[in-house]
């Protein structure tokens, strides 16, 4: 075995630096003539992907892009035909980029793709993916399985505020009619619960249930549900944020 | 004057070229493409950055000695420049005839160093004012190796004129001195007069093997003249940014890289003509195939100007592309390596070379 390191003659040092020069100079010429191979287009998934490539390893980006695994966390994506606005995923997110604007419909509005009822509008359904921690985790909880990630990775602007994604597609006339439409049953609603209350208060003239009565023809004039909800955990954030 | 405006054409061609293949080199090297993006696979890249370092403003930090610091890009080129004036280009074309070439072209560029030291002192910068303290200390210790192994070329030819030096490895000596004759390897008693064959046969390392040795001292040495890795401590990208030019900008700046570039291109020329044959073709006749006489065109006519330039050209730019390969190879030498490689293998090493080609020359030739 030949003698490496400081330890060395004189002469030992010569000659070994000599053969370490030349050595590195033959893994460097080695790389040139292989620079004529590209690199294939392997995803990720596939099981040849760590054998050794030779050849260029960068690829040019725009003009050629490597696949990505069909799992991975990238830009979301939200089927909105299929969107139930159960709200889950505003609630499961923990840097709150999905901003939901509910309007509940007087009636079932059509059925999702997997058969689930829709009753409540979209008025608005934003994710600002300028926030998103992509942890997936509205993705999982998404009933409907609606709200997905899809490979589209590249989507940088030069305005931060077009991060934000809009998918809701109701126009602003859909939406004043379908809160009319609601302002109209809950009105309706609230004057029958009232006539009923009057009628029970006539008939039965007892105390309990004029107070049970009360509540509800007041309930009305509160927003629907679901929004009410988000304001809350809204202060509780707040709250949190204080301590 | 041909001369004259040939070199200066040249340099700015071969600053675009070299750059561009700088980058593709170390880019291959790394597994990577280079640029791409402007002109065919990138060509026009670094013409497009001198177009933008022309424009850009120039920036006097506000404690820099201002003359010093404005002056010192030019002193680094023109003594860069003024060197190439006694490169010979071909058997009719000498440059600048002085009969001490070889003396002046080693002085012009020791000057260099007095610009690396102006802008280093005069940018005010700590990391410049290292860079250009490390530059002197280098050139101190290498300068002297690289003296010695071009004065052992002087003793086995015995003049300082480098066209002299040229036309002794070419096949025109015999032509053009009386009592000319050049033994291979050196060695009269073979009875091999070279002069009759041309060729890589008559080059300095062959008539004379120990320069071979000298040659490859010469080669380390020049890379540390031209701040080159592994020798570029005065630049240093990882420890002191940009070394002695660190404060540059605009013009200044690319007028320093170039006299970089041009330093490469100049030990290199001076390289080919010391040791490598200068202008004279590589190829030697053998018998009835008379290669040389071939590729070495008719002297005095057009002809053998072109020849020369070709092959001084091809074999300087061949020695510039081991230049770059050597960058992207090795490591940087720490200060006290450097030195230690200076002082006690080079130069020793430098000094037994002139030793054994003076016995060379004594006993065999
Ligand atoms: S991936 Fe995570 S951070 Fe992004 S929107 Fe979904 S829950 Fe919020
Ligand atoms: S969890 Fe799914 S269905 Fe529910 S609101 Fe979000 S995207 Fe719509």
């Amino acid at each position: 075995m030949k003698r490496k390191g400081a330890n060395n003659t004189y002469f030992g040092n010569i000659t070994e630096a000599f053969d370490t020069l030349i050595s590195g100079l033959k893994t460097t010429w080695k790389h040139i003539p292989l620079a004529r191979k590209k690199r294939s287009a392997k995803n990720v998934d596939s099981d040849k992907y760590f054998e050794k490539q030779e050849g260029l390893f960068t690829v040019q980006y725009p003009r050629f892009e490597m696949p990505v695994p069909e799992k991975g966390r990238y830009q979301l994506h939200n089927e909105i035909e299929d969107c139930i606005v159960c709200d889950k995923c505003a609630k499961v997110c923990p840097v709150d980029c999905i901003d939901i604007e509910p309007v509940k419909a007087t009636e079932e509005i059509g059925k999702t793709s997997d058969g689930t009822p829709k009753r409540i509008h979209a008025a608005k359904f934003d994710i600002d993916m300028a926030k998103c921690c992509f942890c997936g985790l509205c993705t999982t909880v998404c009933p409907t399985e609606c709200l997905t990630m899809s490979q589209d990775y590249d989507y940088s602007t030069f305005d931060i505020t077009d991060h934000n994604f809009p998918f809701s597609k109701m126009t602003e006339k859909e939406i004043s009619d379908a809160r009319a439409d609601l302002e109209k049953a809950m009105e309706e609603k609230a004057a029958k619960a009232r006539k009923k209350a009057e009628n029970r208060a006539t008939s039965e003239s007892s105390e309990k249930s004029s107070e049970a009565a009360k509540p509800k023809a007041a309930k009305p004039k509160f927003k629907p549900r679901p929004m009410k909800k988000k304001i809350d955990s809204d202060t509780d954030d707040n709250k949190k944020d204080d301590n | 004057m041909i001369s004259f405006l040939f070199f200066l054409g040249f340099l700015v061609f071969y600053g675009l070229i070299a750059i561009y293949a700088e980058r593709k080199i170390s880019a291959f090297i790394q597994d990577r493409y280079g640029p791409m993006e402007v002109g065919y696979k990138g060509l026009l890249q670094t013409f497009a950055d001198i177009l933008k370092l022309l424009q850009k403003e120039h920036i006097f930090t506000f404690a820099a000695d201002k003359p010093l610091f404005a002056i010192a890009p030019t002193i680094i080129f023109v003594a860069m420049f003024a060197a190439f004036a006694v490169i010979p280009l071909s058997v009719n074309i000498t440059g600048s005839a002085v009969a001490t070439g070889v003396y002046y072209a080693l002085a012009i560029v020791s000057l260099d160093i007095l610009g690396i030291l102006m802008a280093g002192w005069g940018s005010n910068n700590k990391y410049a004012i290292i860079g250009a303290y490390r530059s002197v200390a280098q050139i101190v210790s290498y300068e002297i190796p690289l003296g010695l192994a071009v004065l052992g070329v002087i003793m086995m030819s015995g003049t300082l004129d480098l066209q002299e030096i040229s036309l002794q490895q070419s096949i025109f000596y015999e032509g053009a001195t009386k009592n000319a004759e050049s033994y291979l390897f050196g060695l009269k008693f073979l009875g091999i007069n070279v002069g009759k064959y041309g060729g890589i046969l008559s080059w300095n390392i062959f008539r004379m093997p120990p320069l071979i040795i000298g040659f490859v001292i010469f080669f380390i040495t020049s890379l540390a003249e031209s701040n080159r890795a592994p020798f570029d401590l005065p630049e240093a990208e990882s420890e002191l940014i940009a070394g002695f030019h660190t404060e540059y900008s605009g013009f200044r700046f690319a007028v320093i890289m170039l006299a970089e570039y041009g330093v490469m291109l100049l030990t290199s020329f001076l390289a080919v003509v010391l040791f490598l044959g200068s202008w004279s073709t590589p190829l030697p006749n053998i018998g009835a195939l008379k290669l040389a006489d071939w590729t070495s065109g008719t002297p005095g006519s057009i002809s053998a100007d072109l020849w020369g330039i070709f092959w001084l050209c091809l074999k300087a730019m061949t020695l510039v592309l081991v230049q770059i390969w050597i960058r992207w190879t090795f490591p940087r030498l720490r200060v006290d390596q450097l030195m230690n490689l200076g002082w006690k293998y080079l130069t020793p090493a430098a000094l037994i070379i002139i030793f054994i080609v003076g016995l060379w020359k004594l006993a065999l030739l």
